[in-house]
């Protein structure tokens, strides 16, 4: 007899249970705290706080454990608690001049004021497993200092040269825009793109960047500096008639210098791309400083002969939370449109089957 | 962390849902025109019904009676997780009857009850845009729209018809509204577009993900393409239900053995359940007392 398929509300609650009893995993282990998590597993809260678009260590640790350790889940749990929070203002532009740098590297010199400072960095480590963290071996001081330096922007040394685009400025009378508070239209300001890829998936902008790198939209890159550190953000309250500090947020800020011809307009100067982050993340802001150049097609008079200079074709694509809803929803039922394809071919197949008896027939008849 | 648990009625804030109902009047004006709006991130993935949900949060009052369906069951779980959504975020009162509720959210069906005046359709819509798949730029899309250039899309049905004898599209059939725009009716079955014409209910769509909501207003004119050799025609089935014997309904094939059994019965499942409780009985559901009640009828 008929055996109802559709899954009701107690299917749904002993779903969640068993969610809830395999993050937890085996009772006899402790288990994690927030504090573990945004201590030890740092960069994954940096990437969830990136992509998310929230600054808070201790909301997206939590985010993390809650969602077993998947960044994606992650990002989208903390992104729907943002988008609930009330907006009290937007914040002044963060001065990366004055951060105080904890890591700090150019390609572009050798040397230069306040010089190359490697900070934590995975670079040079050997990637051979250690197996003193197994044994939670007891782990040295570091030699540095803490971090507190204020240190020249590349950018502005090249500036000082005229070799280089200024930080760029959007149009007079240009209202700064929100992503998360405005539809999306194309074409779309550079602001906006901005926003939208600093809150992409890190993968797909990695994905992309290393395109441009291969030959897919060629900017000619060097990366002018890579800095890590604190920032503090302000915000000006007309109140008050200045601006108060709100904190400190640590962030990742990476400047691309590229190759560009001048024009009749313009003597032939570097470009740039941007890439800013919250939290380290060196891999994120570099490759979104690749793509942000690479979109700057109209501003160069570049044709877009690649994915990475296509503006409609990254934003949409680049917001992992948007594409893995949409992607996993094919396992959402289907059925009433599979029954009307279904419908459709069997339909189809019964006219094939009777034009080719048909056909058949007539070949008879000729031979005959 | 410990005062997160308060949410504004039915999750949105009221800015919020000014921002939506602003969009939706502007829809209601432009029968079947796209208007962007600044989609939320709500807490359920974008696919699953975020459009729909925002929509009808925006217009769900403490006094409505709100039905989910999903592929025409009140039972499918991303209904059930809808439903309760509102229950807990908006303490509504909710329903599985057609008749009785004012708000009907879907995915994938009209129902089959003729809805009445006074009730509002809410479709959650994954790709609003019905020339997406001929032109995949919004930009394009848009000056298409603006220009009503609608070529594009009589060349692909008649491509159609040129390769296979038929319009191959059997569900998210476009459609023209009062004349004027193309529209995406949201994946329903084609059987459905008939329902849409000159509805006396009110037919919100909310795609989230793409973030824009249209709408069919009252009274409104809704065509699907077509050709005068080749009409519009809707899906028809040889059997009626199985369990409700009701014709001229929307069916979901039930696969019963691995021997090639089949049975067909209704996609709506509170028609299906209503009509059972009225006395009608399909083939599987049969019985002799009910086959001679069925008879004198
Ligand atoms: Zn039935």
């Amino acid at each position: 007899m008929y055996v109802a398929v559709k899954g009701g509300e107690a299917a749904i609650a002993n779903a969640h249970r068993l969610l809830a009893d395999r993050r937890r995993g085996d009772r006899s282990l402790p288990s994690i705290t927030i504090e573990q998590v945004v201590e030890q597993l740092g960069l994954a809260v940096d990437r969830v706080m990136a992509e998310a678009s929230l600054y808070d260590p201790a909301l997206a640790a939590l985010a993390v454990r809650q969602a077993r350790g998947d960044m994606i889940e992650a990002i989208f749990i903390l992104r729907a608690y943002r988008t609930t929070l009330p907006r009290f203002g937007y914040s002044e532009p963060v001065d990366t001049a004055t951060m105080k740098v904890e890591r700090r590297v150019s390609a572009t010199y050798k040397d230069l004021p306040g010089g190359q400072l490697l900070g934590p960095t995975f670079d040079y480590t050997h990637r051979l497993l250690d197996p003193s963290l197994i044994a939670d071996e007891a782990v040295a001081e570091p030699a540095a200092k803490e971090p507190g330096e204020h240190v020249m922007r590349v950018s502005d040394i090249l500036d000082g040269e005229g070799l280089i685009e200024g930080d760029g400025r959007m149009p007079e009378g240009h209202v700064m825009g929100d992503l998360t508070r405005e539809p999306m239209e194309f074409p779309m300001a550079r602001d906006l793109r901005l926003q939208a890829l600093a809150r992409g998936d890190e993968g797909f902008l990695l994905a992309l960047a290393y395109s441009t790198q291969r030959g897919y939209g060629r900017t000619h890159p060097f990366v002018g500096e890579v800095r890590i550190g604190e920032v503090e953000v302000e915000l000006d309250l007309p109140e008050l008639g200045f601006a108060v500090s709100l904190g400190l947020i640590r962030v990742t800020e990476c400047q691309m210098v590229n190759q560009f011809k001048g024009s009749a307009k313009q003597p032939p100067q570097f470009t740039r791309g941007y890439g800013l982050v919250f939290g380290q993340s060196e891999r994120k802001a570099m490759s979104m400083s690749l793509v942000d150049r690479a979109l700057r097609t109209d501003e160069f008079s570049e044709d877009i002969v690649a994915p990475a200079q296509d503006q409609e074709f990254v934003i949409s694509h680049a917001d992992n939370v948007q594409a893995t809803g949409f992607v996993e929803h094919l396992k959402l039922p289907h059925y009433v449109d599979f029954q009307a394809e279904l419908d459709l071919v069997r339909r189809m197949r019964r006219e094939y089957e009777a034009a080719r008896a048909g056909g058949e027939d007539g070949m008879k008849e000729a031979a005959e | 962390m410990n005062d997160l648990a308060t949410y504004n009625f039915a999750y949105l804030d009221e800015q919020t849902k000014r921002m939506i109902r602003r969009a939706i009047l502007k829809a209601v004006a432009i029968p079947g025109y796209q208007v962007p709006f600044a989609s939320r991130e709500m807490p359920m993935p974008y696919g699953w019904g975020t459009g729909g949900v925002q929509v009808t949060a925006s217009i769900l009052g403490p006094n409505d009676v709100l039905k989910v369906i999903d592929q025409g069951a009140d039972d499918t779980t991303n209904a059930v997780s809808i439903r309760a959504f509102f229950q807990k975020v908006a303490d509504v009162a909710v329903t599985t009857k057609t008749k009785d509720a004012t708000i009907i959210q879907t995915r994938h069906r009209i129902p089959e009850e003729t809805l009445k005046e006074g009730q509002t359709l809410v479709y959650q819509v994954p790709i609003p845009e019905p020339l997406r798949f001929l032109e995949p730029r919004e930009t394009e899309t848009r000056k298409m729209h603006a220009l009503e250039e609608y070529g594009l899309m009589h060349v692909k049905l008649y491509e159609d018809i040129a390769r296979n004898g038929h319009i191959a599209t059997t569900y998210a059939y476009p459609v023209k509204v009062e004349g004027r725009y193309v529209m995406d009716p949201s994946p329903t079955p084609k059987f459905d577009n008939p329902k849409m014409h000159m509805s006396e209910a009110l037919q919100l769509f909310g795609a989230g993900r793409e973030k824009r909501i249209y709408a069919v207003p009252p009274y409104t004119e809704v065509v699907s393409l077509d050709f005068e050799d080749h009409p519009f025609e809707i899906q028809q089935f040889d059997k009626p239900c199985a369990l409700c014997g009701a014709e001229n309904v929307y069916l979901d094939e039930v696969v019963l053995d691995d021997k090639g059994g089949r049975m067909f019965v209704c996609s709506d499942t509170d028609h299906c359940e209503d009509r059972r409780a009225h006395g009608h009985a399909g083939q599987m559901l049969a019985r002799p007392t009910q086959e001679s009640q069925e008879a004198a009828e």
